[in-house]
């Protein structure tokens, strides 16, 4: 599954980060394969996401967090 | 005396800001850095004799060289030795602010780490144990709470004492050092040896946590409870327009317009009066004296009354912005804000453009990408402004009596239906190229620091004085010449001015929409200089003396039963009213445009595109509704 599946109060453990544009930005940001990433909530709509990265939170949209592949820890 | 410079860096939402504000105060100078539209701010400090420079480079989560502001901080390092440089770190979201302060670290610049807003961490469960993080670094570290006397105290008392030369990486942090250059210089593709620093950039950050901060669980934090509502499903939303509602309240209605009138009346009528009977009195002549007063002092009323607007809507914007109420708006915003090729950052800029266009012109600062920037200056114009709605009422009121209210709002609508689809249009002809991703830290919610806010709002407001305001006196001036003046000297009236033959000029411009004659030409050119100038002008060239824009719909039937009645038709009327809707921007909006995008061909374009916008819509209002048998 991708980042873009979670659903509010899923766990989830980076795999990987495909390659592209933002996959720089998505990494200097925290996102690194193994890092844990809580769902916490969605905008309107469903989109975008709010999410937990290393005692901060981020916001980004469902499209971009297709880039991250994660598997679901609880 | 001894003088020192200090550079501040960090991510953004650290404190940073706060930290420079209040070491400085006042005492600061606010520019942008060569090129680019990002905030340079200086500022000195005198502390036991030393005459301290701070500079506060702005935030920035990397040094990547991804935005301006990056480029920002990476040129400043290349070209200046600053005696300290200290990074801010916000200690309760250490492992993210870490990555930047190993970022400068191998770049071998010597850093005084400061960990922010200690008590914020402790009520996250975190502490951080200060002994063994200089001992790990070999860096000299300092632990601080933010805004504070004891703060400014502790942090001026290290700058100095401190000797920078003697900071001397640890151990760890050169092998760490060591590794990343090895990286770096395999002979693997560029991008996999971006991602492999980066990865063992984030692993010697685990190794520091691990070993410098202990976690102890907590509950979920106040921010996580205020999120479930203001940043959560559709309830956000409707919180979102009340706290605008409150904010343009306070701005139109409660403090900002009463301040503004009476500055208003106290220049342009009541100084004015008094300038005009001195003058009188001591013998100066007419044209002088009408430049003088009608010219030069009308001219700084303009300017001048802007004022206190612009300080009390930047007083709230900066103060939400300090609670981190901001980047929640622009996570509920996006979902509606991408479908225009925008993103949610965008929303609160556009917004401000129903109150004024140069405070939303202004806000578009706070934008990620050029792109973004441009668009949302050129589309804000757009929208009714708080100028437009008396024109928009009095219209209304004298050609729709039983509608008035509906037409309005209609105007209203068709403002932003024209803005975000002009936003559109920018966004995939003349401005494609990045589509900026959506990365957006939610901060946690903080009381905002008042001496920053004060100072924003000051800066924002000192701006648009100086810079707009020179471009609006000249105009001024010129607007008064035009209306004062024609071929043979003096005007005795409007109608015999050259403002009336221009307006008769571009009149011929609006054969197709109905109406083609001098007097709404010269509306249109007078609105140039402010929208709400198109009432009084249309006041003196109907022949009533004092059009007020307070009591428009009282003053409808005196309208109607003038010649607008024969001019207009319903069907023109409306035409006329969709063309003063989205024509172009007041000079007071072109010389804001002018000032942010610092050129001088956005702000021509932002003229020229307006005008076009408007002239097509009206003449599609008037030609098919004439088809449609309404005219």
């Amino acid at each position: 599954m991708t980042l873009r599946d979670g659903k509010a109060g899923m766990v989830l453990k980076v795999k990987h980060v495909a390659d592209s544009d933002l996959k720089q930005r998505l990494m200097a940001m925290g996102i690194i394969p193994g890092t844990q990433i809580k769902v916490l909530r969605s905008a309107p709509f469903g989109d975008p996401m709010a999410v937990r990265i290393r005692s901060y939170n981020l916001a980004l949209r469902r499209e971009d967090a297709t880039m991250v592949e994660v598997q679901k820890i609880s | 005396m001894p003088s020192l410079t200090v550079a501040l860096t960090g991510n953004p939402n650290t404190g940073k800001s706060t930290i420079f504000n209040e070491l400085t105060g006042a005492h600061q100078k606010t520019g942008n850095w060569p090129g680019v539209t990002v905030d340079k701010k200086e500022g000195y400090v005198n502390y036991e004799g030393y005459d301290i420079s701070v500079v506060d480079l702005p935030g920035t989560y990397s040094i990547s060289t991804r935005s301006a502001e990056e480029q920002v901080v990476i040129d400043y390092f290349q070209h200046n030795t600053p005696d300290i440089v200290l990074n801010v770190v916000d200690s309760s979201n250490i492992e993210r602010n870490l990555f930047l302060t190993l970022q400068l670290l191998e770049m071998g610049i010597p850093l005084l780490i400061d960990f922010n807003m200690k008590d914020e961490a402790k009520k996250r469960g975190m502490s951080v144990n200060m002994h063994s993080m200089e001992q790990l670094l070999g860096m000299p570290v300092v632990e601080t709470i933010g805004r504070s006397n004891k703060t400014m105290q502790k942090l001026l008392d290290l700058f100095i004492s401190i000797d920078m030369k003697r900071a001397d990486p640890s151990g760890m942090l050169k092998e760490y050092i060591d590794s990343i250059e090895t990286i770096r210089n395999s002979n693997k593709p560029i991008h996999v040896i971006e991602e492999d620093v980066v990865a063992a950039r984030y692993a010697m950050i685990d190794r520091i946590v691990e070993k410098t901060v202990t976690f102890s669980e907590t509950e979920e934090s106040c921010s996580e409870k205020i999120d479930r509502y203001l940043a959560n499903g559709m309830f956000a939303p409707i919180i979102f327009f009340l706290i605008l509602y409150a904010v343009f309240q306070i701005t139109f209605s409660w403090i900002g317009q009463p301040i503004t009138t009476i500055l208003d009346h106290l220049i342009c009528v009541s100084f004015a009066g008094y300038a005009g009977d001195f003058f009188c009195a001591v013998g100066v002549s007419d044209w002088l004296r009408s430049l003088l007063v009608d010219g030069i002092i009308s001219g700084v009323g303009a300017v001048v009354s802007f004022v206190p607007l612009i300080f009390v809507l930047f007083f709230c914007l900066s103060f939400l912005d300090g609670t981190g109420y901001m980047a929640r708006v622009a996570f509920i915003a996006d979902p509606f804000m991408r479908r225009f090729g925008l993103t949610g950052k965008g929303i609160m800029p556009l917004m401000l453009g129903f109150g004024c266009a140069v405070p939303s012109i202004m806000g578009a600062r706070a934008l990620d990408s050029e792109k973004d920037r441009i668009i949302s200056m050129l589309v804000a114009p757009f929208l009714t402004c708080g100028a437009k709605l008396p024109v928009m009422a009095l219209l209304a009121a004298v050609f729709f009596p039983d509608h008035a209210a509906n037409v309005v709002f209609g105007m209203y609508l068709l403002g932003f239906i024209v803005a975000i689809f002009a936003a559109k249009l920018l966004g995939v002809t003349l401005l494609k190229n990045d589509t900026a991703a959506f990365l957006l830290e939610l901060p946690p919610y903080r009381m905002p620091d008042m001496k920053t806010v004060f100072l924003e709002t000051w800066d924002k407001g000192k701006g648009f004085l100086v810079k707009a305001g020179t471009i609006i006196f000249v105009c001024s001036v010129l607007i008064w010449f035009l209306s004062k003046y024609n071929f043979h000297g003096f005007a005795a009236q409007m109608s015999e001015s050259f403002l009336a033959l221009l307006g008769g000029g571009v009149s011929y411009l609006f054969v197709f929409h109905g109406f083609a004659t001098w007097e709404a030409g010269a509306a249109i050119i007078s609105g140039l200089f402010a929208k709400e100038v198109v009432v009084s002008t249309l006041g003196v060239l109907y022949g009533l003396a004092d059009a007020d824009t307070e009591r428009a719909a009282e003053q409808a039937n005196l309208f109607l039963k003038s010649g607008i009645g024969t001019d207009f038709t319903a069907l023109s009327a409306f035409s006329f009213m969709v063309f003063l809707q989205l024509y172009t921007p007041c000079i007071t909006a072109l010389g804001t445009i002018k000032k942010e995008a610092g050129s001088w061909k956005w702000t021509g374009f932002s003229a020229v595109f307006s005008f076009l916008t408007a002239w097509v819509v009206s003449l599609l209002v008037y030609q098919i509704g004439k088809a449609l048998g309404l005219g």
